[in-house]
This record gives structure tokens, sequence and C-alpha cells, in this order.
């Protein structure tokens, strides 16, 4: 099973988890920008936190051969705090870069004015660096967030096929598919959705827009419940097939749309390229970090 | 203006490219004479925009040849402390491949007048061997003894070749001798091995000084 998680926090993980995920067939995947647990102070604080996604956490999720991609953006939380915003000025520098593969995390936390004007802002940004737009749901009224979501989605003008609302659940996952957006899911422990629950909205609803993440972070999370995800489809009469749709190529298929993944040779074959990745290969072998060849030709 | 030396002949990279990946370049160097300022978004997407990937038959990559040219561009239509001030912006907003790029750039700079030695710092601080590399070329001759004799250490301590670091020969001294001996000496009581290039950094060279003539 090859999997492609499309939205996991490996700042906040350890290299035991890198270890475990590869071993369990982890081989890219998409880490967004987001709040730290603490709350920033200033612009600051953000940039060496980009810096990090696009710098060090690349090489060290390299070293366990692991295509390393991010998401760039002020998160809905801190977008109501002044002392944050004028981050939004520096946010071009790190969207023009490449293995940065979308906008986000962006979107609502409690709904004020200043969420609302940051989501409107780095939607147009998504649009001016034609970039997809990766939008978190609420955790508080995540029914009444997902209708004001969708509502600013249509408004700017972004295509549906661009944008990605995520940690969905059985009564929000109806609208986002209706207006075509693509529908993430972000698989818990105990909270937002479980395996199980996964599958039963995959049966009714089929394979198409949806993306399956862990979305584990340094909240009680588990990176491996993609691969789980994986296994529940199978026991439940999914094929193999399938299971490589919803976890390999959708997220290749709504991530790609930014040309800007970094995924090592066909990413239809990645298992052999990737898997001559060894420790010995992070000097000189370094492929995996800059990964797709633009052909010279 | 400054004159930046690129990392292979122009005409091969353009041969590497093909001729739509050299057009492209082309364009990118043209805009840059025109609108320096522009390379804030060209430098980071110069990769996709061109190509990547080993440079056969040389050590370097495609996308560093092509950035370093860039610089170049720039260069040759600003002066040194502009230009200077514009490679520290690419550094500070540059993805790992970005700094790296950066920093062969500076490689390429013999003008004394552009003296980047925070950017080479600021690299060796960091544990990304590719970047603790770069910051080893010839722009590192402007290191203090101390800082220049850590980085040689920092290479052979994170498995750097020592083959990347530019005057070697010329410049490593009994200090760094006795730095390098102290790590061995370590590895040794710890069971570990000793990497071949401190090994060979600790073996006396042949004599090949001449005695002093006498008065």
């Amino acid at each position: 099973m090859r999997i492609f998680d499309p939205h996991i926090h490996m700042t906040s993980r350890t290299t035991d988890d890198y270890e475990r995920m590869h071993e369990a067939g982890v081989r890219a995947l998409v880490e967004p920008a987001f709040w730290l647990g603490q709350p920033r102070t200033n612009v600051g604080s953000f940039t060496d936190y980009f810096d990090g996604l696009v710098g060090w956490e690349r090489f060290r999720a390299g070293q366990f051969g692991i295509a390393h991609h991010c998401t760039i953006a002020l998160n809905p939380k801190e977008a109501n705090d002044p002392r944050c915003t004028p981050v939004l000025d520096v946010l071009p520098r790190y969207l023009a870069k490449d293995g940065v593969v979308a906008v986000g995390e962006i979107g609502f936390d409690s709904m004020t004015e200043a969420e609302t004007d940051a989501f409107r802002r780095q939607l147009e940004l998504a649009v001016e660096f034609e970039l997809p737009a990766m939008v978190h749901t609420p955790h508080r009224d995540k029914e009444g967030g997902t209708r004001l979501t969708l509502d600013l989605v249509e408004a700017s003008g972004i295509a549906p096929g661009m944008v990605v609302v995520d940690h969905l659940n059985e009564l929000t996952v109806g609208p986002v598919d209706e207006a075509g957006c693509w529908m993430g899911f972000s698989i818990y422990p105990d909270t937002k959705m479980d395996p199980h629950r996964m599958v039963a909205i995959l049966q009714q609803r089929g394979l198409d827009r949806v993306l399956v993440n862990s979305a584990a972070d340094w909240g009680r999370s588990d990176p491996l419940l993609t691969l789980r995800t994986g296994e529940a489809m199978l026991a439940a009469g999914f094929s193999d097939d399938d299971v490589d749709r919803v976890l390999w190529r959708n997220p290749v298929e709504f991530y790609g749309q930014s040309g800007r993944l970094m995924l090592p040779g066909d990413p239809d074959d990645l298992d052999g390229a990737v898997d001559e990745v060894d420790e010995s290969a992070t000097f000189e072998g370094n492929s995996i970090l800059r990964g797709a060849r633009v052909q010279a030709s | 203006m400054t004159t930046v030396r690129p990392l292979v002949p122009s005409a091969d990279l353009r041969t590497v490219l093909g001729p739509e990946g050299a057009a492209t370049l082309d364009e990118m160097a043209a805009t840059l004479r025109a609108t320096p300022a522009s390379i804030d978004r060209l430098f980071p997407a110069a990769a996709r925009r061109t190509a990547r990937g080993p440079l056969a038959g040389t050590a370097h990559r495609i996308e560093d040849a092509v950035r370093v040219e860039l610089v170049g561009a720039v260069a040759s239509v600003r002066g040194p402390a502009d230009l200077a001030e514009e490679l520290r912006l690419l550094y500070r907003y540059g993805d790992a491949d970005e700094k790296r790029a950066v920093l062969l750039a500076l490689g390429g700079i013999d003008d004394v007048a552009v003296d980047a030695r925070d950017l080479l710092l600021d690299a060796l601080r960091t544990n990304d061997v590719r970047l603790v590399a770069a910051a080893m070329g010839p722009h590192a001759r402007r290191l203090s003894a101390h800082d220049w004799r850590h980085g040689v250490l920092k290479c052979i301590f994170t498995g750097v070749p020592l083959a990347e670091v530019a005057d070697l020969d010329t410049r490593a001294d009994d200090e760094l001798r006795a730095m390098v001996r102290r790590f061995a000496d370590e590895r040794e009581a710890a069971g570990r091995p000793v990497p071949d290039d401190a090994a060979a950094l600790l073996t006396p060279r042949a004599e090949t000084t001449t005695a002093p003539e006498k008065a």
C-alpha cells in the first residue's frame, strides 16, 4: 500500500514516527502551516516556522525516504491577533517556492471579521499564485463555518476543484460535495472521524474528490490512521486499486494542480524510486529532496 | 557591477537545458537585467521553469547552475552593496535549495566589496549537510581562522567530504589538526570509526618546505 498523507504536522512528530510511517507505506506528505499550540506574538515567529517547513523538515523527511511538501498561510486562529496579521505581506515570498503546494490552512476558527478578511485575502493569493487552497473547518459550529466557507470560496472566484475543505464529518460533507470542492477527512483516534465512519462515507458517496489524512500533530493523534483506513476499506470489500486511489492518486491529483509536487521519478511507480534512498544517500544522493525532474528538452 | 563566475560554462548549461530551457533562462536573465528586483519571484521558480537534477559530467546540479546565472544577471546591473543585500534577502527567505544556490553564487564572486560571511555562518549553524558543504566554498576565505576551522570540523563531523572545502591545503594549520586530533581521540575512545578525511588530515605530509638559507 503506498500512502500520501495530504495533511500531517511532522514538525510536531518524532523520528520514530517517520520510521513507522515509511514502514507503513507513506512515501509522500503535505504539512500545512498551522497553529503551534502556543500563540505566536510576532511575524518573525511565522517566518522562522515557514523556513523550517521548506528547509529542515523537508531535509528530515528525506532522510526517511518520504517526500515532504507544505502549505503556507496565516492560520484562522492567529488571524485575530493584529501582531500576527502583517505576515500576510510576507506570504508571496513563500508561495513562489517549489514544494509549496497550496495556500493553507486558511478558513474559520471563531468566524470573526478578522478571520473573514484573512480568509478572503488568502483566497486571492491562491488565485494569484495558481495554487490550490486548503481550508480548515472550525471545531465549534462546524456546520455554520462550512456554510460560510463555501460562500467565501464562491465569491472569491477560485475554481471549486482547487479547494479542499478539511476536517469534514457526516453533516458537513454534503454541501462541500455539492459545491464541487475536494472533501478532506482527518482520521483521529477519538474525534473528528474514524476509519469505519470514513469507510461508510466512501460507500455512500464514492471515491471522487476525497482526501483522507491523519492530521497528526502535537495533540493525541496517530500518523498511521491513513493505513488503518486503507485496511478498513479492504475489509469492507473495496479493492486494492480503490485504496490506492484514495490514499495515493487522489492527493497527487489535487496537489498536482500546483505544479509543485516533488515526487521522485514517476509518481505512478514511486515505491522503487524511493526505496533506493538510504541514509548514506542524504548528502550526494539527495534526489528525493528535489524530486520531480523537469525534462530538459 | 560585479562578476559572478558561473558554476559551469554557460554554453554547456544551455546544451543540457535544451533550446526551450535555454530560451527560458535567457529570458529570465534579460528580465533581471531590466528589473533586478524581480529576482524574488524568479529565483524560487527557476528550477520548475527550466530543469533540475544532476548536471552530467560535473559535481553540480542543473538548478544550482541556473540560479547562479540568475545572480550573475543581477550582479551585472547592481553595485556590490546592493548585490550583497539582494543575496541576503534571497537567502533569508530561501528554501534549502535556494539557500544553497546563494552560497554557491557567493563562491563565484571575487569582489572584496561583497562580504556575506554572515550567511556562511548561518549555514554552518544548520545541520543540513548540503548547506554546510556549500558554505565552505571559496567565499569562506573571508571567515576568521577560528570560524573556518570550526567549519572544517563540522564537515568532518557531519560527513561532508573535505574535497568540498576550498583552500584546505593552504589553510589547514596546527590548531585545526589539534582540533581534529581531539575529535579522533573521542571517536576512538568510544570505539567508533574515525572518518577517512579526518585520518588523512592527521597523517603527516611529506616535508615540502626547504630549509632556510643560511645567512
